[in-house]
């Protein structure tokens, strides 16, 4: 072994929806490497079956969403140098979402919440190539399509991580800053977006602890930027007789 | 064993990437039920990765820029090897295809008017992609998986079934394309989650699997890129074209090891950084080839001014087509004068105020924050060249994406091959999905009003599901990782960047010798999320794209483009009249040479003579221009 390597203790979560147990490996990391890189290498020369999901490895699919120590993260961007000499990296899939097996879970959740977010709905007068838009209010809606999609949000996310029953009437932070996105699309032409986070999304439920905010990896400010600004407006619509009929006139920039 | 469980569509699209998801969006359009496979989850394809941008002439900064421009820059990045129909089809659709994105939701940079910006890039004569930062990919294929869950929105609407018309198989791979009576009727493939096999009756098929990165060890690509489409094309009986062209992207991160490969985008080089050697020379002056002389330019005040007056000045020699570029860092490299870690220097924070380059390159700065401590405002990036793109693929009728010699299939994306010729511009990737993506669902869609329902037969049932079991009723052999890793060192030591016939000759006899390896490798464990029996299936993809590319490679005795032969250095207008065509033979990969079709006058003319006489030969040129 030459000076760059050393080995590394893991406690790897396996198993199915069934049953499953945490099992202690050790194994060998170079420099500069990832969690993902170290899986990598259990895999290859212990145990070849082991279950992880994985992509890009570059921070850009989020596909290899997993809990390090406890916290939800990218495997491929969590450096093995972040943790101390000798300590044990315990590695387990994500708990808001049903175990399929090992580190792999049963994220349908997102995909179905994603189903019930009516579409961007584009100005009816303005044929391709007519769209015209300034940058600085793209740049709103260009934060949020940043998500790659990790649902970490979702995971950590307390109001459905230890909580089932909720999964039903909430969308989660991944679907408000969808919601947001569309919300602030300077040509989207529907009405009432930030009404309907409220009364059929569970925007309501979110009690702004940031959480969400905290695991982005792509550090996309999601209680500032989304949440918040639309639960503002939601009591405006309720509460203001004026700024509603204001709306029912034209639609103004994030503002419905 | 339980009963196996059926499908019946009118098109399996097998790949969610950019190509895929615009095919199963125009069969859609048109009426069709669709499939769309993936073999990760929805939205993760490698298209994500793509960063630079999407190169459509637009004219929204430049107004100088037209399809015959943009026509005119692919040919020569592809030194002319690109078939001209499908390098016209794409110039001139690109720009509907990207407006066309904006009506789904896209959202790209904007100019001061409002337009869609645009940015610079190698080979592109005017300012030309679209672009979303460095994010362009994501960009894409979020507005397109966005714009598949709307179908499906209108179809619950309609139909009371939001998957009546789309369902998207997500961790599906698919082993086999099945025929009956020599035309597509279907596809065989298994679960990775279950590892459960399923089967999908279908009179078309559209591959869109993306490409063969995987075959390589320093790449750009992810775990996904091992030529399943390449594969499943020769072994339906299709052809693969000029697999010998694989682009080198000169941009790959170097260290740490555990990101080598990794792109850091052109647009770094677009945006104004500069390469330099371990002497601090801006080296690329050097390597300006005799056929770009008149469009580089030699010195760096020029080059410098380039950037703010381009009417006037030469581009920088940075800005050459990619296949320059990279091959000058492998010699500065091997002539001593390399980076600390085997690679040069690319430096951007000379060039640009720190908040402009996190603005511009947000993805590229958090890389290397990242996985590599290097903050790239204050210092130099260290870059070397890795395996980014297979210009080669199934060969097919450009109009319509159909896969020649199968009827029912039909390819798109970087499967196909033809588009690029010997190698691809940056930012034409994007734009040839889109475009060929809706020519391939198109061509689907009026392939089936044709030619009707074709059942498939329990033979090819059978015989379907016995192979896809093979690596788990294998005693006593190998393990795929091991193989896996020794066929990425084949294909980095032996076809490579720079080639040579003995290595290539060596690299044949190798791939040999991992074939009847992989023909023992056994799958240990059960069937359920297994990516040793993953691996297994997909080693096999591997090796037999690598074996067309070993064998085209040693074929072509010229170097160009993504093709640089040590002991052929020059490009020979002979070999520019032919395109290797590769086939399966059961049980090796043959490869005859066929002759290109030879551009027509309309196209001829936009170019000038003189640069024609760089590429073509004599007689050639003669025979279109009648003499003159």
């Amino acid at each position: 072994m030459s000076a760059a390597e050393k080995m590394v203790k893991l406690r790897i979560w396996r198993g199915d929806a069934k049953d499953g147990a945490l099992q202690d490996v050790e194994v060998e990391a170079n420099e500069g490497e990832v969690v993902l890189d170290v899986i990598h290498r259990v895999q290859a020369t212990q145990m070849s079956d082991l279950a992880v999901r994985w992509n890009c490895k570059a921070g850009k699919c989020g596909s290899c969403s997993m809990e390090i120590n406890g916290k939800p993260r990218l495997a491929c961007m969590t450096r093995m140098n972040m943790f101390e000499e000798g300590e044990t990296i315990t590695v387990t899939p994500l708990r808001a979402f049903p175990v399929i097996r090992d580190l792999v879970t049963d994220v349908s959740f997102n995909y179905k919440k994603a189903m019930e977010i009516p579409a961007f709905a584009g100005p009816t007068d303005l044929k391709p190539g007519e769209y015209r838009m300034q940058q600085v209010d793209v740049e709103r809606s260009q934060e949020f399509r940043k998500c790659i999609e990790c649902f970490l949000c979702q995971d950590t996310c307390h109001v459905i991580r230890d909580h089932e029953e909720n999964k039903k009437s909430f969308a989660g932070p991944r679907f408000f800053i969808r919601i947001a996105e569309l919300d602030m699309h300077p040509l989207d032409t529907l009405r009432n977006r930030k009404k309907t986070a409220q009364e059929e999304h569970g925007l309501g439920m979110c009690n702004i602890t940031k959480c969400c905010t905290e695991v982005c990896p792509e550090h996309i400010r999601i209680t500032d930027n989304a949440i918040i600004p639309m639960k503002e407006r939601v009591v405006d619509e309720k509460y203001d007789p004026i700024r509603w009929l204001g709306s029912k006139i034209r639609k103004r920039e994030g503002i419905n | 064993m339980s009963e196996l469980e059926r499908h019946s569509y009118d098109v399996v699209v097998i790949g969610a990437g950019g190509a895929g998801l615009r095919a199963a969006v125009e069969a859609r359009e048109a009426g069709l039920r669709v499939a769309i496979i993936c073999k990760s989850l929805f939205g993760k394809a490698h298209t994500v990765m793509a960063e630079g941008g999407v190169a459509a002439s637009m004219g929204n900064v430049n107004s100088s820029d037209n399809w015959q421009v943009h026509f005119r820059d692919t040919m020569r990045g592809g030194k002319f090897l690109n078939h001209w129909r499908m390098a016209e089809l794409h110039a001139k659709e690109a720009p509907d295809r990207v407006w066309e994105l904006e009506t789904w939701g896209a959202l790209f940079d904007r100019t001061k008017e409002g337009k869609i910006s645009q940015r610079n890039f190698g080979g592109h004569e005017y300012p030309r992609l679209a672009h979303v930062g460095d994010r362009t990919g994501l960009e894409l294929i979020r507005t397109m998986q966005q714009k598949i869950v709307a179908l499906q929105q209108e179809d619950a609407r309609n139909h009371g079934d939001a998957e009546s018309h789309i369902k998207v198989f997500a961790e599906l791979t698919i082993t086999e394309i099945l025929k009956e009576g020599g035309k597509v009727s279907g596809a065989y493939g298994y679960w990775r989650e279950t590892g459960n096999e399923v089967l999908f009756e279908a009179p078309a098929v559209v591959l869109a699997t993306g490409g063969i990165g995987k075959t390589f060890k320093v790449t750009s690509n992810s775990w996904e890129g091992t030529g399943d489409g390449h594969a499943l094309a020769l072994k339906a009986g299709g052809h693969l074209v000029d697999m010998e062209f694989v682009q080198f992207h000169p941009t790959g991160m170097v260290w740490p090891p555990s990101v080598r490969g990794l792109l850091v985008t052109e647009s770094v080089r677009g945006d104004g950084g500069v390469l330099t050697n371990s002497e601090g020379k801006r080296f690329m002056f050097d390597y300006i080839p005799e056929v770009f002389k008149d469009k580089y330019a030699d010195n760096e005040a020029e080059a410098d001014r380039w950037y703010g007056d381009q009417t006037n000045n030469r581009r920088p020699p940075e800005l050459l087509p990619r296949d320059e570029v990279a091959r000058a860092i492998n010699s500065e490299v091997k002539a001593g004068r390399g980076s600390p870690h085997g690679g040069v220097f690319l430096d951007v924070s000379k060039r640009l105020p720190a908040d402009v380059i996190k603005k511009k390159l947000p993805s590229m700065w958090h890389q290397f924050k990242e996985l590599a401590d290097v903050d790239i405002t204050e210092t130099a990036m260290e870059v070397g060249p890795t395996c980014h793109y297979v210009m080669g693929g199934i060969e097919v009728e450009p109009d319509t994406a159909a896969a020649v010699g199968v009827p029912g299939l039909f390819a798109a994306g970087e499967v196909a091959g033809g588009m690029h010729g010997s190698n691809r511009l940056g930012g034409n990737s994007l734009s040839d999905l889109l475009v060929f993506g809706r020519r391939a669902g198109a061509g689907a869609a009026a392939y089936i009003k044709a030619s009707g329902k074709n059942p498939v037969s329990e033979a090819s049932v059978r015989g379907a599901s016995e192979r896809l079991n093979a690596p788990f009723t294998r005693v006593g052999g190998e393990n795929p990782y091991t193989i896996h890793q020794e066929l990425q060192q084949t294909s980095n030591d032996l076809v490579g960047i720079i080639r040579t016939g003995k290595e290539l000759e060596e690299a044949i006899v190798k791939l040999a010798q991992l074939r009847s390896r992989v023909s023992t490798a056994k799958a240990e464990g059960g069937r359920a999320f297994n990516p040793g029996f993953h691996l297994a299936i997909d080693l096999d993809n591997m090796l037999l794209v690598s074996e067309c590319i070993a064998r085209s490679a040693l074929q072509r005795e010229e170097s160009r483009g993504g093709h640089t032969r040590d002991d052929f250095p020059a490009m020979n207008p002979e070999w520019r009249q032919v395109n290797s065509i590769s086939a399966w033979n059961g049980k090796s990969v043959d490869v005859i040479q066929q002759k290109l079709p030879s551009l027509p006058k309309e196209l001829f003319d936009l170019f000038e003579l003189d640069e024609l006489k760089k590429y073509l030969t004599p007689a050639e040129i003669t025979s279109v221009k009648g003499g003159a």
